[in-house]
This record gives C-alpha cells, sequence and structure tokens, in this order.
C-alpha cells in the first residue's frame, strides 16, 4: 500500500471519529447512514461480486432485530409476558444487564441470521436471475407477516425495549459508534476477501456459473458461505438498530421490504456494482439525497424516491465508479490501448 | 393451535362448508388468473418481468371507485378502467418499459419495483389509506339451508371476467395485431424482419396487459377491498400462477389462478384472515421450490 493511501484511509478514519462531534445536531442521521453503508456493502457482496440479485436482503435486518431483543428480554424477563405488558410495568434493566442485552442480541442475531442464510440459501440458490430475486422477496415479505402474526414476539404492536441508560446524548455517540465500528470492520473485511481466492471465485460464478463449476468450483458451497458472511452482518446492525429504534414492529419497520430493503440496491446501483468503494459512495449519495426530498417535498417523497429509483435503473445503472470507470481508466489502475497504439500493434 | 384444529375438524363435521370455501376462491381467482393472463403475455412477448402488476391492478379499482363516488354506475368502472389503464400503461410503456426491454431481466424486474412503489404512494396521496369498496344492490342468493351465500354481485364480477377473458383469447386468435403479437414472442427478430413493427407490437401488448389489469381491478372493487398497498401481493400472485402454469400455456394459468383462489380461502379459513397475505408469499414459495426439485431431475436451474 503506497503512502498515499494509508494517508488517505487515515484521514477518513479520523473523520469518522471526528462527524459526530463536528455535526452534533446529526448524530442520529450519521448512524443511519452508517447503517446504510453496511446493508450496500453487503448486498453488494452476492448482488455485485456473485451476480446474485437478492431483493431479501432485508429478512435478515428484521430477523436481526427480533432475535437480538428476545434474546436481550429473554436474559431477564419472560418474554411473552414482556410483550403482553407492552412495555407497561415490567421494564426495567440495569445497566449491566442493558449492555450485555446489546452485546449478547447482536453476536445471536448475527449467527442466527447466517445459519438461517444457509438454509434459505440452500433451498433458493437453485433458483437463477428474476426468480432468486422474487423468491427472496417472497420470503421477506412472507417472514413479516408472519412475524406480526406472532404473539408471542408482540405480533403486529411490536416490541419496546428499554432505553439507553444515561445520557441522551451519549447514548447517540455509543449508537452512532457501534454503527461505525461495525462498518469499518465489515470494510476491511471485504477488501481482504475480494483479494483472496474466494474473491475470484464468487466473480468467476457471477461471469459463468457453469463455466466455474466446470473448473472444479462447488458453486453452491461458494454462494452459500457468501450469504451467510452477508448476512451475519446485516443481522448485528438489524440487532444495533432495533435498540437504537427503542420501539419497533413487523412491517413497517423490522422487515420494511420496500423501504431499506429496495434502498440497498439503489445505494449500490448508485454507486456502482461491483466495487468495493461504489456502495460506500452510493450509500452517501442516496442518504443525502433521501434526506433532502424528506425536508423539502413533505408527502410526495416517496414518489420522489420511487422515481430516482425508476431513473437509476433505466439511465444510470453502472453507476457513479462504474462510470468513472469507463470515462477515466488509468485512476484504477487499468491501462487501456488508444486506437493508435492498437493499430501500430497489430502492424508489428 | 387449539382453533386451527378446530377450523380442520369442522371442515370434516360440515363438507358444506368447503362448498361455499371453493366457490369463494374460484370467484376470486378467476380475477387472480386475469392479472396473470397479462403478466404472461408480456413476459412472453417482450421478456419484461413487470412488478408492477398488482398496482394496475389497485388503479384499476380506484378508477372504478371514484367513478361510483361521483354518482355514475359502478358496472361502468369496468370498461372506462379498461381505457384508463390503457393510456396509463402506454404512457408507462414509453417512459420506463421501451427502455429495459433489452436490458437484462434484473432491470426490469427492479425498474419495476420502483414504479410500483411510485404508483402505489401517489394512490396513497390521492385517496388515503383506508380500504375501499363499491357495495352493489344486488341480493344475495343462498343454497344448502343457508350454508353457502352468493352474491349476485359476486357472480356478475365473475361472470364480466370470463367474457374479457374470452374477448381477449379471441382477439388474439384472430386479428391481425393478434397474430403479430404472437409472432413477436416466438422470434422478434423474424417478425421484424417480415415487415412487422415489434415496436408497436410491444406498446399495444403493455397497454393491452395495463388494461386487462384495470378491468380486473375494477371488478375487484366490486367483490372485496382494495388499499393502496394491497398491489405487491397481486403481483406475486401473478408470478405464482405464472410460475406453476409455465409461459403460453393458457389452461394452466387459468388452472393455477382458480387453484390459488381457493387454496388461499383455506388457508385464511384455517388460519385466520390475518394469515391471507402470507399463505398468499408461502405459496410462491411452495411453487418454485416444485418447480426446482423438477428442473434439478434434468440438472438445469429456473432461469
Amino acid at each position: 500500500m503506497s503512502i498515499k493511501k494509508i494517508i488517505l484511509y487515515i484521514s477518513i478514519l479520523a473523520f469518522t471519529s471526528a462527524a459526530p462531534f463536528l455535526f452534533p445536531d446529526f448524530r442520529t442521521q450519521l448512524a443511519t447512514l452508517w447503517l446504510m453503508i453496511i446493508v450496500a456493502l453487503t448486498w453488494d457482496m452476492t448482488g455485485g461480486q456473485m451476480g446474485y440479485n437478492s431483493l431479501g436482503n432485508i429478512f435478515f435486518y428484521g430477523t436481526g432485530m427480533y432475535v437480538a431483543a428476545v434474546t436481550a428480554i429473554g436474559l431477564v424477563y419472560d418474554v411473552g409476558d414482556y410483550t403482553s405488558a407492552a412495555g407497561g410495568g415490567i421494564n426495567d434493566f440495569t445497566d449491566t444487564q442493558y449492555f450485555t442485552g446489546i452485546f449478547l442480541g447482536s453476536i445471536a442475531a448475527g449467527l442466527f441470521c447466517a445459519v438461517t442464510a444457509v438454509v434459505i440459501g440452500y433451498i433458493t440458490f437453485g433458483l437463477r436471475g428474476p426468480y432468486f430475486a422474487i423468491g427472496t422477496l417472497g420470503v421477506a415479505i412472507a417472514a413479516g407477516e408472519l412475524v406480526s402474526n406472532w404473539d408471542w414476539i408482540g405480533g403486529g404492536q411490536g416490541i419496546t425495549l428499554p432505553v439507553y441508560p444515561g445520557d441522551f446524548d451519549v447514548g447517540k455517540l455509543f449508537f452512532y459508534f457501534l454503527f461505525a465500528g461495525t462498518g469499518i470492520v465489515l470494510f476491511i473485511f471485504l477488501k481482504w476477501l475480494y483479494s483472496t481466492r474466494f474473491g475470484s471465485a464468487m466473480n468467476a460464478i457471477r461471469d459463468d456459473e457453469e463455466k466455474a463449476e466446470a473448473m472444479g468450483i462447488h458453486t453452491l458451497r461458494y454462494k452459500l458461505t457468501a450469504w451467510a458472511m452477508a448476512a451475519f452482518f446485516v443481522g448485528i446492525v438489524g440487532a444495533i438498530s432495533g435498540f437504537q429504534l427503542i420501539s419497533f414492529e413487523p412491517l413497517e419497520s423490522a422487515y420494511q421490504t420496500i423501504n431499506l430493503g429496495i434502498f440497498m440496491v439503489i445505494c449500490v446501483l448508485l454507486g456502482g456494482k461491483g466495487t468495493l468503494w461504489g456502495p460506500v459512495l452510493g450509500a452517501i449519495l442516496f442518504h443525502v439525497f433521501k434526506e433532502v426530498t424528506w425536508n423539502y417535498f413533505l408527502g410526495w417523497q416517496w414518489v420522489i424516491l420511487g422515481a430516482l429509483i425508476v431513473v437509476t435503473v433505466v439511465y444510470f445503472q453502472e453507476g457513479v465508479i462504474g462510470w468513472l470507470m469507463r470515462r477515466k481508466p488509468e485512476w484504477f489502475g487499468i491501462r487501456v490501448e488508444s486506437k493508435d497504439q492498437a493499430a501500430a500493434g497489430a502492424g508489428e | 393451535m387449539d382453533q386451527i384444529l378446530g377450523n380442520i375438524s369442522l371442515l370434516f363435521e360440515f363438507p358444506i362448508v368447503n362448498v361455499k370455501i371453493v366457490l369463494d376462491g374460484i370467484m376470486i381467482g378467476a380475477l387472480f388468473a386475469l392479472a396473470a393472463y397479462g403478466l404472461a403475455l408480456v413476459w412472453g412477448v417482450m421478456n419484461v418481468k413487470n412488478l408492477a402488476q398488482g398496482d394496475f391492478v389497485i388503479a384499476g379499482g380506484y378508477v372504478a371507485w371514484w367513478l361510483e363516488q361521483h354518482g355514475l354506475p359502478a358496472l361502468l368502472g369496468v370498461p372506462v378502467a379498461f381505457i384508463v389503464l390503457w393510456g396509463l400503461g402506454w404512457v408507462v410503456y414509453k417512459l420506463v418499459i421501451s427502455r429495459v426491454i433489452e436490458r437484462d431481466l434484473f432491470t426490469s424486474l427492479l425498474a419495476t419495483f420502483g414504479l410500483a412503489i411510485m404508483m402505489a404512494q401517489i394512490m396513497n396521496l390521492l385517496f388515503g389509506s383506508d380500504t375501499q369498496s363499491v357495495q352493489l344492490e344486488y341480493e344475495t342468493l343462498y343454497f344448502f339451508d343457508g350454508f353457502v351465500d352468493v352474491p349476485i354481485a359476486k357472480l356478475i364480477g365473475v361472470l364480466m371476467a370470463v367474457a374479457l377473458a374470452a374477448g381477449v383469447i379471441v382477439f388474439m386468435k384472430i386479428s391481425r395485431m393478434g397474430q403479430a403479437i404472437r409472432a413477436t414472442a416466438q422470434d422478434a427478430r423474424a417478425a421484424r424482419v417480415l415487415g412487422i413493427n415489434t415496436e408497436k407490437v410491444y406498446a399495444f401488448t403493455f397497454s393491452l396487459n395495463t388494461a386487462i389489469c384495470g378491468a380486473a381491478g375494477a371488478i375487484i372493487v366490486m367483490v372485496w377491498v382494495i388499499q393502496p398497498f394491497y398491489g405487491i401481493t397481486y403481483s406475486i400472485r401473478a408470478f405464482v400462477i405464472v410460475t406453476a402454469a409455465g409461459l403460453g400455456n393458457l389452461p394452466g394459468v387459468i388452472a393455477a389462478g382458480l387453484g390459488i383462489g381457493a387454496f388461499e380461502q383455506y388457508g385464511a379459513h384455517i388460519f385466520g384472515i390475518g394469515y391471507q397475505q402470507a399463505v398468499a408469499v408461502l405459496l410462491l414459495l411452495l411453487v418454485l421450490m416444485v418447480r426446482l426439485v423438477q428442473q434439478r431431475r434434468v440438472r438445469q436451474s429456473l432461469k
């Protein structure tokens, strides 16, 4: 790694840690931005790098939320009693109980989601292209509907978790750094993963699955592992989001198929599919755009976001990074022969 | 759990309840089959998988509801929804669909998903998020000592659906445009060589699809309820039917449509009405899995 890159990474890291102190009014916004970056990066693992466009990754977000909540509550109270009381009476958590709840809940959420990803993936990875997208979308919608009918975990009312014990502003910082920490770990992990044989195998599956299989790559195993890793991280951020939201219900906030579930895809497309920085850049652009429309087009924000989705998909699918790669390939270390050189080469 | 078992045993104790459930299912399934036929048409002719299918259905329903609110007869809503949605479909085709035909399938899927979100939200802003329905002033027929009730309004709805389907099928078989559509579905390039304006055929096919959806929606609002966000479930049902039946298999689409209607009614009876959406979606997963096992036997995958 060159000195320039090291300086770049250190300055990004410094800015990340300083951001919530520089813009104290936007702490929750910045935390949400990290959430978008994480889900976009994990979507790109299967969507961009492996060519399996899932519309149901939101399933792991919602499941992570619920698993973490159930774990955290189950350590202290009986879950059925807690949810039927709906926050009235028994929601006293001591500080230790709260923090062990978050910690163990997030780990349990990540592991549970990884295991579910293997199970669901075993069924759905035989599907290709649009069938895979619709099948995973079906999983997410079905899960939301089933959870909203399951009274033990609150049914359609959802769950109310305890509030962060201590100062309100410190709580915001706490969640910001939880998201940011997860995001940084994920980014480093992916940077390493894409440089290994595993990353190449994922790209081979995307480019031509039959040929990859013929080359001796056990494609199903790679697909399952990749999706399980993505699900692990989505489950963890789902868990953190649950504690940050405090109170959540299945259809609008946990299994939000048409919100976050589609936003993560648009973030990746906007930034550039199949690149490491594309999802990050796309998430930042999308989040800013979303907040601006939310503030200035009250009521019509959803229509404008839908229009953004259509326009991005139809006209600008290569994304910012893809566009830059085409216009300025030398920035990415890709050497392109000019027409004269190619002609000279042919003449020799 | 006890309640579920009780509901199941009720089916055996009073077999006549089955007749009611199946009749209800077939009546609503006929409308699912209409929307699925439109999806299969667009899918087969221009290889676009339309996830906004259900939202066109709901839009058609709101056209009929709006007419009824303004004092016009509700039955007029069916032809009016057909015409209005034809226009809407043409605009959508020119703006979005015509640009995704040549692209990969995920593009069309995602673009129409964005479209679905947009349409649902616009309807939400225009008409509010309450469920709406149109009450027709007709009597209800009773059979088997009142165990089976058939509202005449539902019967009219089913008859209109059958008439519409028959009209579309005859149109596809004998008219010049119908022949051109079928030719384009077989081989777009060859059709172009033979002087068929495929661009026109595509626009016509998509508009026809949205018009069928609109008419189906106008019937649905008379026999059931609509809500701006119900669209996605109709899209999923249409996908279930087409996936189960296969493309270009009209009897299969009709049979699957009626079957899913009956299946959903059974699901709603056994598990309770809250599970109706979940049953529709779980059926999709079931159908995908069955198709997958079939394909695996010949070492292929669903593409």
